[in-house]
C-alpha cells in the first residue's frame, strides 16, 4: 500500500512557516517544544478514543470522564506522597510520580471496563443513543468526582526536579515539557509497534478495516474491543494525570474541557486512524502555541479554524478510514 | 378549531392532555396564583425553556441529529438583544435591531456548520458543534468590550417593561406593573413559537425530517436531499433558539455566559428533551417544566435528605443539594435505555 505522506509534511511546514512570523529563533524553539508537548499529551488521551471508534463504531462522549479521573487519582496519590514530591532528589520525585501515574492508569482502566459494560454495551450500533448515553455517563461521572473529592479545585505543584527550565543560551525549555514529549513519544512508539508488529495489532487493524470479516475468520472482535477500550481509558487516565501536572490545578470540569481538544484532534486526523490522530494532535498543539504567542485574542478560535481548513481539504479528515 | 391550532397533533392521551392544560393555564395565571418575584421568575424561565427545548427536539427527536451548539444560538439571541439595548439605549428599536441581528447571525452560523458537517455523518455534526460551541463560549467571555466578559451585561429594559411602569392599581392583589406586562409578553411569544413549531413538524417538511431520522439512505433514494433538509432543520432550530434567547434577555435585564452559553444549559436542554420524550413537541414542554421545577425545588428535597444523613460520610455528600444534577443524570441514562420515548411516550402507550 502506498503511504500518504502529505499530511505528515504539514507538521514541518507549519513549524517553518511560523518561524518568520515569530521572528526570534529562541522563542520559536520554546514555543515549538511547548506545542509538541501539548500535542503529545493530547495524543495520549485521544488515541484510545479514535481506536474504539474505528474498531466498533462507538464514539464515547464520556471519554473526558477518564481524563478527569486520572487527574484526580494522580493528584491524590501525589498529595499523599508530598514529602517525596518536594524532596531535592530526582529519584524520590520519580518514586512519587510513578505510583501516582500507575494508580491513575489502573483506576481509569477499571472504570473503562465498567463503563463499557454498563453504559456502552447496550447501545451498540445506535449512534444517537450512544451519544446520549455516554454524555449522560459524563454528567454522572463529573458529579461523582465532586462527591468524592469535593467541589473545589485541587492545586498541585510539580516535583522539585521538574520545575524550572533548561537554558541553552537564550533558549529556555521547561523541564516538564521535555518529559511530556518523551512520554508521548514512548506511548506513540509502543502503540505503533503493537499495531504494526504484533498479532493483536494485526487483528485490531483488520477489525478497523472490516470487522465482520475478522469475526467470520473466528476471532472474537468483542473481546478485542473491550481490551482496546480499557487500554484507551487507561491512556486517557495517563494523559489526565500529565495534564493535571501541566496545569498544576485539577477540577472536575477538566475532562469536558480537554475532551473538546480531543474531539478536534480526532476529527482532523480522520475518525478511527491512530496515525491521523498523531498528526492532528501535533498540529493542534503547535497551532495553539504559535497563535497564542502571535495573537492571544484569537488563540481559542485557532483550533476551530485549523479544523475547518483541514476539512475543506479532506472532508473525512487527514487519514480517512477506508470503509467509511 | 382546536385541531387546526394544534396542527392536528392532539395529545392522544387523557393524562397528557390534562398535564398540558394544567401547564397552559397554570402559566397563564401564575402571576396571580403565586405572587412574588421568585415564582414569577420561575414561570418566565419555564416559558423560555419550553421554547428552547422544543426547538432542540426538532433536531434531536424529529431529525435524529445531536447538536451541542444549541446554547450557542440561544446565547446569540440573548446577546443580540443585550448588546443593542446596552449600546442603543432602552427603546423598542434596539430590541428589534438586536433580535433581527441575533436571528441573522444564528441562521448564517447554522448554515455554515450544517453544510460543513452534515454532509459526512451525523456523528461529525455532534463533535463539530461541541467544538464550535465551546470555542464560542470562550470567545464571548474574551471579547469583554462587546459582551462584558464573564460578568456579562446589565442593561435597562424598555420603559414599558420596567417595574416602575404602572398601568392601573392592583387586580386580585397583584400590582399591574411593567414586569407583569413583560411576563405576558414572554408567555404569549412562547405560546406562538410552540404552535409554529407544531405546525412545522406536522407539515410535509416535518414528515421528510422524520423519514430522514428513520432511514437516511431511503430518504435520499426517494429523492430528498438529506443534507439540505437537515441543514434547514438546524437553521429553524437555531432561529427559534435565538428567539428564545431574545425573550430571556428581555425578561431578565442581564445576560451573562453562565445563563446563556454554558455547557450546563446544554445539559439541561438534553435532559429536558430526553426525559420528556423525544420526537414530540409535548415531550419538550413536559420535560422543560419538570426540569426547571427540579432545579428550583429538588435542591430543597435533597437538603432534607442531606440533613438526615449528616453523620454518614460519603452518603451525605451524595445527597448534597448541589448534586441534584447527579440524580437527573442517572434518570437520563435510565430514560435512554428503558423509556426511549420518554414520559409522553409512556403516557400515550397506555391509553
Amino acid at each position: 500500500m502506498k503511504r500518504d505522506w502529505l499530511p505528515l509534511l504539514l507538521i514541518p511546514a507549519l513549524m517553518i512557516g511560523a518561524l518568520p512570523l515569530i521572528g526570534s529563533p529562541a522563542s520559536w524553539v520554546t514555543l515549538t517544544v511547548a506545542g509538541l508537548a501539548m500535542g503529545l499529551m493530547i495524543f495520549i488521551m485521544a488515541s484510545g478514543l479514535t481506536l474504539t471508534f474505528g474498531l466498533m463504531d462507538v464514539l464515547n462522549f464520556g471519554h473526558g470522564a477518564f481524563i478527569a479521573v486520572g487527574a484526580f487519582v494522580a493528584a491524590s496519590v501525589m498529595l499523599a506522597l508530598a514529602p517525596w514530591m518536594t524532596a531535592d532528589s530526582i529519584w524520590l520525585n520519580l518514586a512519587a510520580i510513578g505510583p501516582a501515574v500507575l494508580a491513575a492508569m489502573v483506576v481509569s482502566g477499571v472504570l473503562g471496563l465498567a463503563f463499557e459494560r454498563v453504559i456502552v454495551r447496550p447501545v451498540y450500533g445506535q449512534h444517537l443513543k450512544q451519544i446520549l448515553v455516554t454524555t449522560g455517563g459524563l454528567i454522572v461521572a463529573e458529579q461523582l468526582l465532586k462527591v468524592i473529592w469535593g467541589p473545589d479545585q485541587i492545586t498541585l505543584s510539580r516535583p522539585t526536579a521538574l520545575r524550572g527550565a533548561f537554558l541553552f543560551g537564550d533558549v529556555a525549555i521547561e523541564k516538564y515539557r521535555v518529559l511530556a514529549v518523551a512520554v508521548g513519544l514512548v506511548v506513540f512508539a509502543a502503540l505503533a509497534l503493537t499495531l504494526n508488529r504484533t498479532r493483536i495489532g494485526l487483528l485490531i487493524r483488520a477489525g478497523v478495516e472490516n470487522g465482520e470479516m475478522v469475526e467470520a475468520l473466528g476471532y472474537r472482535i468483542r473481546r478485542l474491543f473491550v481490551g482496546v477500550f480499557v487500554v484507551g481509558s487507561a491512556l486517557a487516565g495517563l494523559g489526565g494525570a500529565m495534564w493535571g501536572l501541566y496545569q498544576e490545578t485539577v477540577t472536575a470540569a477538566i475532562g469536558a474541557q480537554v475532551a473538546v481538544l480531543v474531539f478536534i484532534v480526532i476529527i482532523i486526523g480522520g475518525l478511527g486512524s491512530v496515525g491521523g490522530c498523531f498528526v492532528g494532535a501535533l498540529l493542534v498543539g503547535l497551532t495553539a502555541n504559535y497563535i497564542g504567542f502571535l495573537a492571544p485574542k484569537v488563540a481559542l478560535g485557532s483550533n476551530i479554524l485549523l479544523m475547518a481548513l483541514v476539512l475543506l481539504w479532506r472532508p473525512q479528515g487527514l487519514y480517512p478510514v477506508a470503509k467509511r | 378549531m382546536l385541531r387546526s391550532i394544534l396542527s392536528d397533533d392532539l395529545p392522544r392521551s387523557r393524562w397528557l392532555a390534562l398535564a398540558l392544560l394544567a401547564i397552559l393555564v397554570g402559566l397563564a395565571v401564575a402571576p396571580f396564583l403565586f405572587p412574588g418575584a421568585k415564582s414569577l421568575n420561575v414561570a418566565a424561565k419555564i416559558c423560555v425553556f419550553i421554547v428552547l427545548a422544543a426547538s432542540f427536539d426538532l433536531l434531536l427527536g424529529y431529525t435524529g441529529i445531536v447538536s451541542f451548539a444549541h446554547t450557542m444560538f440561544f446565547g446569540i439571541g440573548a446577546y443580540g438583544v443585550a448588546i443593542s439595548l446596552t449600546r442603543m439605549g432602552a427603546g423598542w428599536d434596539a430590541v428589534a435591531v438586536g433580535t433581527v441581528a441575533g436571528l441573522v447571525v444564528a441562521i448564517v452560523l447554522a448554515t455554515v456548520i450544517g453544510l460543513f458537517s452534515l454532509r459526512v455523518r451525523t456523528i461529525f455534526f455532534a463533535m463539530i458543534t461541541l467544538a464550535v460551541a465551546s470555542a464560542f463560549a470562550i470567545l464571548a467571555s474574551q471579547l469583554s468590550d462587546l459582551t462584558g466578559g464573564e460578568d456579562g451585561l446589565n442593561y435597562r429594559l424598555p420603559a414599558v417593561l420596567r417595574s416602575s411602569f404602572s398601568f392601573g392599581d392592583t387586580w386580585f392583589g397583584v400590582r399591574l406593573n411593567g414586569r407583569l406586562l413583560d411576563y405576558y409578553l414572554v408567555y404569549g411569544a412562547s405560546l406562538v413559537l410552540i404552535l409554529i413549531l407544531l405546525r412545522i413538524v406536522n407539515s410535509p417538511f416535518g414528515s421528510v425530517l422524520m423519514a430522514i431520522r428513520e432511514n437516511p439512505f431511503r430518504a435520499e433514494a426517494i429523492g430528498y436531499r438529506t443534507v439540505v433538509y437537515r441543514t434547514i432543520a438546524s437553521c429553524i432550530a437555531a432561529a427559534t433558539a435565538a428567539l428564545a434567547g431574545a425573550l430571556l434577555a428581555l425578561w431578565s435585564s442581564q445576560t451573562n455566559p453562565d445563563t446563556t452559553l454554558s455547557f450546563d444549559i446544554m445539559v439541561d436542554i438534553l435532559l429536558m428533551v430526553v426525559i420528556g420524550g423525544m420526537g414530540t413537541m409535548y415531550g419538550a414542554v413536559i420535560g422543560a417544566v419538570l426540569l426547571v421545577f427540579a432545579q428550583n425545588y429538588l435542591q430543597d428535597l435533597l437538603a432534607i435528605a442531606n440533613k438526615a444523613l449528616v453523620g454518614v460520610p460519603l452518603l451525605a455528600n451524595l445527597f448534597h443539594p448541589d448534586r441534584w444534577l447527579l440524580w437527573l443524570g442517572v434518570a437520563f441514562i435510565l430514560c435512554v435505555y428503558f423509556f426511549p420515548t420518554g414520559i409522553v411516550g409512556r403516557l400515550r402507550q397506555k391509553r
